[in-house]
């Protein structure tokens, strides 16, 4: 029986790959597309799925599996489907057999990203097929419809999530105990010249993509999703997306086109409906993307002053953008907040084994390319032992750059164990082929850590919990050509610094495995013995504090300076501040 | 109606906000809940917003728009008190969780965040103490349910209602002991 239930979209993604009868599924997790994959894997007897290594490896194998004829489905954040744009950019001209539909979850505003962009630009740049949800209905909607369009065009399907869509529960008509779709996989039929992307066959393809591209045109014209809520027609919105929702939010008597088949972009609908408005005005959320092709085609739109092309969109821009056009809105009076509150940023856990690598390297005076995961916290004070960070697996290539730029000092890489996997060992291998001297350290806790522990390689159990080989990280840097290789015990700060100090001045290449648990995820050590400090030993001279360790916290004031202490409800006993304190003042509580 | 819930990562917010939409959705109202959790796990500040009514269209409440702003800790309640309305309410719970740019000296604590909070939100202030409560309803882990206990009375929804919605979220053998929580939120708060 259909009854209204609340999800997330990422929750409605799976729901539907679910029903649409998808057998395949491939990701690697990514804020915030992460939980289209768990929530596919609570239905793992129904669809194969899996962790991948990293989006390109992910978008492979629903490749594979769409010429295998299966449905399938591959999930990743923006900056992943930079990585996996290699396959998906020539997969655009072989063409899906088995629908194939490439979820892609933007970050604007940069929540959890390092970078915002549109990933609207790559879908037009790959000639694919773009679906904009505005709520979980119609992520669910359109997943079905993508993977039914995916087959009818050969073509991979992208569905663009954004954070306020992927993060936000809405209701979902749904019947959850609906039978799943009867879809009989097209099966394997082998084809060279279709297949095999090779000049030849390649430049036939080429023309094929762009004669699909204006079938596409007309069929997003005729699509339910595109579709016109007709209003006072003073003013007239085409928008798409979560802006959907201010535009209904601020504008609620106004005309509006809502297009959710955005791409190919349906020109002549968008010219239809200007021509029933006095003023057309675009809003869509980061890149100028339909303003730009609706004015390439000679539509007239209102020049929009208020600016709206960075950062996340919200009711609050779209009433300037109102009082702009209008004059009419005033946004509500806001009370002021306390000046000078104190502010608080995400922290490396009490615990986390990642705290004394970075304690060492910043006494070592390390120049530190880092990487992307939660030991980028490592950069922040009063750690501020992180140089650079860029992308996944970064941080070893551009060490290597440093290096090769004559750089002086010491130099290393940190990266953790799933970036390395995800995209490290190539750069390493670089490392050892050009003959770098750098120091790799490897934050070790067998898990993707940030975005809520998932499994890897490394783990030794897939996503669905079966067991599996479990990677020697080890191994697979003495393999790619590194001889100077050791495990460290990352609670051992005496070791950790002996053993950074000797590989970070050693004149070759080496590669330093810092292992310990990732305290939140084994939950290691909880009922421990927390420790305490001793007031009468402390002398406030503050070195316990550099670990930047939440649980420790200030004590008595001596002077300006402070006598520390510690949470007892919040340490975990791992021991790295009583190594840190040269007074003796910190020991487990008797 | 809009509710914006803050507070710190690890405190129960995001719990809080899902049982209070669906208690929302069991009302028969639309509802949006959104919420931003990156890295609450490592102590960042959460919030996680709800609107319900008849038709809802933004996720988002922008600032100067809720009706209620339930703060689980001080700081945050001060944090984010542009959210709320002209005349809205404040929930507060009574804790403060000293942030790591205060414990290591970075930058000073709030002074005196007791009276801040009664400058800043005046009549329109309502505290609790969730630790005692839920300690007392016999397990500390129930705060955020005694924090929507009180919640619940400044809502248009029946404690039943508010029960069934918790009752199809959280697992059976805990079920009890957070009602308990919740019912000693709700005493507490409708109390003169």
């Amino acid at each position: 029986m259909e009854h209204k239930v609340l999800l997330s979209a990422n929750e409605a993604v799976a729901q539907a790959a679910y029903h649409a009868g998808c057998t395949v599924a491939a990701a690697y997790p990514g804020t915030p597309s992460t939980e289209v994959m768990e929530n596919i894997a609570k239905l793992k007897d129904a669809i194969r799925c899996e962790w991948s290594v990293n989006e390109k490896v992910a978008a492979e194998v629903a490749i594979g599996a769409s010429l295998a004829g299966a449905r399938t489905l591959v999930a990743m954040k923006h900056v992943g489907l930079n990585v996996a744009m290699d396959p998906i950019m020539t997969f655009t001209f072989v063409g899906a057999v088995g629908g194939m539909v490439v979820i892609v979850a933007d970050d604007p505003g940069m929540h959890s990203s390092q970078n915002e962009q549109d990933s609207r630009v790559l879908a037009k740049f790959a000639r694919v097929p773009v679906f904009e949800p505005s709520d979980s209905q119609e992520a669910y909607d359109m997943t079905h419809a993508a993977f039914d369009l995916s087959e009818q065009f050969e073509v991979p399907v992208f569905i663009r999530l954004t954070t306020r869509t992927s993060h936000a529960s809405t209701l979902v008509n749904i019947d959850p105990d609906a039978p799943r779709k009867e879809v009989v996989s097209k099966g394997y039929t082998k084809d060279i010249i279709r297949n095999v992307a090779v000049p030849a066959y390649a430049r036939p393809m080429r023309a094929r993509v762009e004669k699909r591209t204006e079938a596409l045109r007309n069929f997003a014209a005729n699509s339910e999703f595109n579709r016109v809520e007709k209003g006072d027609n003073h003013l007239g919105f085409v928008t798409a997306g979560i802006s959907y929702q201010y535009v209904k939010e601020v504008f609620p008597e106004f005309s509006v086109l809502k297009l959710g088949l955005s791409n190919p972009l349906p020109v002549e609908t968008i010219r239809n409906f200007a021509a029933t408005v006095d003023r057309l005005v675009v809003v869509e959320e980061l890149d100028p993307l339909l303003e730009e092709q609706i004015r390439a085609a000679g539509i007239a739109v209102v020049d929009v002053k208020t600016p709206l092309r960075m950062m996340e969109l919200n009711p609050m821009r779209i009433t300037a953008l109102r009082q702009e056009l209008l004059g009419d809105a005033t946004p509500p009076p806001v009370q002021s907040t306390l000046d000078g509150l104190p502010n608080r940023p995400p922290v490396l856990c009490a615990g986390c084994s990642h705290r004394g690598v970075f304690y060492i390297l910043a006494k070592l005076k390390a120049t530190v390319a880092g990487d992307i995961g939660c030991y980028t916290l490592g950069a922040f004070a009063p750690l501020s032992a992180m140089d650079t960070t860029i992308c996944m697996g970064a941080s070893i290539g551009s060490a290597l750059g440093m290096e090769k730029a004559g750089m002086d000092g010491r130099i290393a890489a940190v990266i953790g164990d799933s970036t390395f996997l995800h995209s490290g060992i190539t750069g390493l291998l670089n490392v050892a082929y050009n003959r770098g001297t750098i120091t790799t350290v490897i934050l070790d806790n067998s898990i993707t850590a940030m975005t809520g522990h998932q499994k890897n390689p490394g783990s030794g159990t897939t996503i669905t919990g079966a067991e599996t080989v479990t990677i020697d990280i080890a191994a697979i840097c003495r393999a790619v050509g590194i001889k100077r290789v050791c495990e460290v015990d990352a609670y051992n700060l005496a070791e950790l610094e002996r053993v950074l100090k000797e590989e970070l001045d050693a004149p070759e290449a080496s590669v330093v495995i810092a292992k310990g648990p990732c305290v939140i995820a084994t939950k290691a050590n909880v009922g421990a013995t927390p420790y305490v400090v001793d007031p009468n030993k402390c002398t406030a001279c503050g070195l316990c504090f550099k670990l930047g360790c939440p649980a420790i916290l200030r004590g008595e004031a001596v002077g300006k300076r402070f006598k520390s202490a510690i949470d007892p409800a919040a340490c975990i006993g791992c021991d790295q501040c009583r190594q840190v304190c040269k007074f003796n003042a910190i020991s487990p509580r008797s | 109606m809009n509710i914006s819930l803050v507070g710190v990562g690890g405190q129960g917010i995001l719990l809080t906000s899902e049982i209070l939409s669906r208690t929302a959705a069991l009302a028969g109202m639309d509802v949006k809940k959104s919420e931003i959790h990156g890295m609450a796990q490592r102590g960042g500040s959460v919030i996680s917003q709800v609107r319900f009514g008849a038709r809802v269209f933004s996720p988002i409440i922008i600032n100067g728009m809720s009706d209620i702003l339930v703060a689980f800790e001080k700081t945050e309640a001060l944090r984010w008190r542009p959210l709320l309305k002209a005349g809205g309410k404040a929930l507060v719970n009574n804790q403060e969780i000293l942030p790591i740019t205060v414990s290591s000296g970075q930058q000073p604590a709030v002074e005196n965040p007791d009276s801040k909070l009664g400058e800043f939100f005046g009549d329109s202030l309502s505290t609790i103490n969730a630790a005692a409560l839920s300690s007392e309803a016999g397990n500390p882990r129930t705060a955020n349910m005694v924090i929507a206990g009180a919640l619940s009375t400044l809502t248009p929804f029946t404690a039943d209602l508010w029960h069934e919605a918790m009752a199809g979220r959280i697992p059976a053998k805990l079920l009890d002991v957070n009602l308990k929580a919740f019912e000693a939120g709700r005493a507490a708060i409708s109390a003169p």
